[in-house]
């Protein structure tokens, strides 16, 4: 028990530092995207009728979402410019990822390598979830039920880690597992924010599923900074 | 020893076991494993490295025809552990699958060809090809508890939970590796991979007794599409008890005598007097019909050759009323070919597969069947050439192909040459599909109009026969598919056979068997 006590105090201490550390200025900015957005490919759901019964209109497998110019699912992460050293724990709240109406929500996020991520079915069917991480080990795990829960957790970074069902072959998720805590994937407008910069001039990348990688500089000032990435159709 | 006994004795005692405990299981691994990993490498690059590849990437020069691939050691994925999903495997499930060998792939048993020692040491070579092994330690086993008593209460309740599970998204409802999602089934590595057909156990890659299964769906297989279900029973969805009805179920769904004895004669019955021969192929009639086994393989002798066939093995049935044979074949194929829900698949075989002898192409074909006999029945031991006889020693043969589900009668003096008999066939089919399994019966008289052109089936005597199978959705068009050697079919006369029998098995053994006796060796050697 005292071990315990002493364990969450250090945890506590480790959380401050962090919170100090991105008690600072905030990156927003957006990724634009040029030309015309190509149809998301159909996905036929008439083998899974649980799973079809929410959506109103026919599901399509959300690969490329733009509105309003602005790129969806695009994962920010800062490449240089940090301090040597620069240390941030392991938030306490798990990352999450839903399986709901057979497609994964989000479709791409990041964590902290040693943060939890928590996996839920919200499907009254069968979901495998199968993790091909490169430098963690993987696993393929099972949920029949809706309201299950597993958590799961990779020790070490690592840049767009394929999840995939192999019941519903379509649905495929990427998770970024990091060092630090500076990465924001932006929204279905293309907005993102990246919170907690000190001060200093970095060099951002943005990585698309489709699209490849986009790389910008930004300088962080007592006021925040922006940045801004563009990309079109090919 | 477990914690409970520990605390029982004490510390002083729990050192004292501990200490013995490290003796015998020597110093921990990656301590003492420099020289085994020595002494692993020279038993690796002599009998493993054809196959896994010179650094284990599983990329050898025999690696391309095959699938499933020979693995690739570097990720270190291994498919039948005692370990959860992800965890590394513990040493003895190493050692054991290279002992045992992986029914149902090209990966070979070792128990019979290496020491013991051997195989430990390649073992150790192995785990040094994977930097996940450096400096970890003994992964946990999973506690798996004993098999409740089975019964058919039992195998009705894993029944429904292998239904409430959802095993038959992957492997359908029967379980013959056809559920919806098998077309788009694929391996970590993109390979495309069959969720197994559960009706034959016998291929299981680890394994087809009860505590196997149940084994393999706590800890799922690494690297492949088929999950662990541990999480179900700590979430409660079901108990373990369920986990291990469903055990029981699946094996049920394989014949009781487990890989099923292969006989070298298909024995034709009479059919009672008076009755009809069955009129198609989903005539309850069949059912009194003993089936034999028999064993396929790939065609791997005439070009293009076939590495990766889809059926391996077949049922044979068989009937007479004195004027008519019917022959009904039945094996299981996941499509009615061409379907194309199988075009995904198509596409990563062709991606998957090199061909030696000429590419594939991503379009798919029909099923197809071929049962093939000598053209002349004599008493010569000798039979035509196997593979579609020669020009010396023509074949008699059936073809039925599934779209158009037509079939035709003809002579063949070799793989591929194959001349109708003129005139309307004397031959009829019926062909059905029905839940990832075909059924087709042939009927036709025992004597033919010309019997120059096809053979009499003589009552009271043993005529060689012979199968070919291609199943469309798999590549297999041409010559490529699977392959039997041949067996004899008897039209039993109504008194006993037993007489005519016996000669008849001499000389099928003195003319040598082949392909079927290497599988069966293979076989054998799997089950002891
Ligand atoms: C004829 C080719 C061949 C040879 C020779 C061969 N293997 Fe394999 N091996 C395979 C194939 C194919 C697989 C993969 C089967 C699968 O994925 O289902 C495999 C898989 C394995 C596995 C993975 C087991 C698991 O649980 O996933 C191990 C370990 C292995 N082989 C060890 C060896 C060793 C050690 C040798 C030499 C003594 C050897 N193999 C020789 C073809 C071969
Ligand atoms: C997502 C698809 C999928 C689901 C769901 C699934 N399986 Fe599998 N299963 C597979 C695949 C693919 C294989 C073949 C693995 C291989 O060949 O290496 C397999 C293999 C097996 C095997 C053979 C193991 C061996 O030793 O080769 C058994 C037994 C099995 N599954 C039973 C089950 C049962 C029972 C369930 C439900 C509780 C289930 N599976 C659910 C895909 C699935």
């Amino acid at each position: 028990m005292k071990r315990l006590a002493r364990y969450t105090l250090t945890l506590a201490f480790a959380v401050t530092g962090a919170t100090q550390l991105l008690a600072q200025g905030a990156v927003t900015g957006t990724v634009k995207f040029t030309g015309a957005a190509p149809a998301n490919p159909k996905i036929d759901m008439a083998e899974e009728p649980i799973c079809k019964a929410k959506y109103t209109t026919a599901p399509t497998d959300p690969v490329v979402v733009v509105n309003k110019g602005g790129l969806g699912n695009v994962f920010i992460s800062v490449t240089s410019g940090l301090p040597a050293g620069a240390k941030a724990a392991a938030p306490s709240t798990p990352g999450t990822i839903d399986q709901q109406g057979c497609l994964y929500h989000p479709r791409v996020f990041g964590v902290m390598a040693g943060q939890s991520i928590e996996i839920k079915n919200s499907d009254a069917v069968l979901h495998n979830i199968k993790a091909m991480p490169k430098k963690n080990r993987g696993f393929n795990i099972s949920q029949p039920t809706a309201g299950m829960k597993t958590m799961k957790t990779f020790p070490v970074a690592e840049a767009a880690v394929p999840f995939e069902c192999n019941v519903h072959g379509w649905m495929k998720a990427k998770v970024f597992v990091m060092d630090t805590p500076y990465f924001a994937v932006s929204d279905e407008n293309g907005a993102f924010s990246l919170k907690g910069l000190p001060a200093g001039t970095y060099t951002l990348e943005a990585w698309h599923e489709k699209y490849g990688t986009k790389t910008a500089t930004v300088t962080v000032t007592a006021t925040g900074g922006t940045a801004t990435f563009t990309f079109a159709a090919s | 020893m477990n914690r409970a006994t520990a605390g029982r004795y004490g510390g002083k005692a729990a050192g004292v076991i501990f200490g013995a405990a490290l003796l015998l299981t020597g110093f921990p691994a990656d301590r003492l494993s420099a020289q085994d990993v020595q002494r692993g490498k020279v038993v690796y690059d002599k009998w493993c490295m054809g196959c896994h590849g010179e650094t284990g990437l599983g990329d050898g020069p025999a690696a391309k025809f095959m699938l499933p691939p020979p693995r690739d050691f570097t990720g270190a994925k291994y498919q039948i552990r005692t370990t959860a999903s992800g965890e590394l495997p513990a040493d003895a499930d190493i050692e054991r699958v290279v002992a045992e060998g992986m029914p149902g792939t090209a990966m070979p048993e070792w128990k019979s060809k290496l020491s013991g020692a051997e195989q430990k040491d390649v073992v150790a070579y192995v785990k040094s090809l994977s930097t996940f092994f450096e400096g970890a330690q003994p992964p946990a086993v999973v506690a798996f508890g004993k098999a409740p008593g089975g019964g058919a209460d039992a195998i009705a309740d894993g029944g429904k939970t292998f239904e409430k599970l959802e095993c038959f998204k992957c492997h359908g409802m029967s379980g013959r590796g056809n559920g919806k999602s098998s077309p788009t089934l694929k391996d970590d590595w993109d390979f495309p991979i069959r969720a197994a057909n559960l009706s034959q156990n016998w291929n299981f890659n680890g394994g087809g007794a009860v505590e196997d299964i149940y084994r393999r769906m706590r800890t799922g297989l690494d690297g492949t599409p088929m999950p662990s279900f541990s999480d179900a029973l700590d979430a409660k969805v079901i108990t373990d008890e369920q986990l291990w009805h469903v055990a029981q179920y699946v094996r049920s769904l394989s014949p009781e005598e487990s890989p099923p004895a292969v006989r070298e004669v298909i024995r034709a019955a009479p059919v009672a007097q008076g009755a009809a021969l069955p009129a198609g192929p989903d005539d309850s009639t069949w059912s009194r019909a003993e089936p034999s086994f028999i064993p396929m393989v790939g065609q791997i002798i005439a070009k293009p050759r076939w590495f990766a066939p889809s059926v391996t093995g077949i049922w044979v049935q068989s009937m007479h009323d004195g004027n008519k044979l019917a022959v009904r074949v039945s094996w299981d194929d996941g499509s009615k070919s061409p379907d194309p829900a199988w075009d995904e698949w198509m596409a990563r075989l062709v991606k998957s597969v090199t061909d030696a002898d000429g590419a594939l192409t991503p379009a798919q074909g029909p099923d197809r069947f071929w049962v093939q006999f000598p053209k002349r029945v004599t008493d010569e031991a000798e039979r035509p050439y196997f593979l579609g006889g020669n020009t010396r020693r023509p074949v008699y043969l059936w073809r039925w192909a599934s779209t158009p589900d037509a079939s035709e009668e003809g002579t063949g003096t070799g793989l591929g040459r194959f001349a109708a008999l003129s005139g309307a066939s004397e031959m009829t089919h019926a062909a059905s599909f029905t839940d990832g399994r075909w059924h087709v019966q042939f009927t036709r008289a025992l004597v033919p109009a010309d019997t120059t052109a096809s053979p009499t089936f003589g009552v009271g005597r043993a005529i060689p026969i012979a199968f070919f199978a291609g199943d469309g959705s798999n590549g297999e068009t041409g010559a490529r598919g699977a392959v039997s050697a041949w067996y004899a079919i008897y039209l039993d006369v109504p008194t006993p056979p037993t007489v005519y029998v016996m000669p008849l098995v001499a000389v099928l053994l003195t003319a040598g068997l082949g392909l079927v006796v290497v599988w069966r060796a293979q076989q054998q050697n799997r089950k002891s």
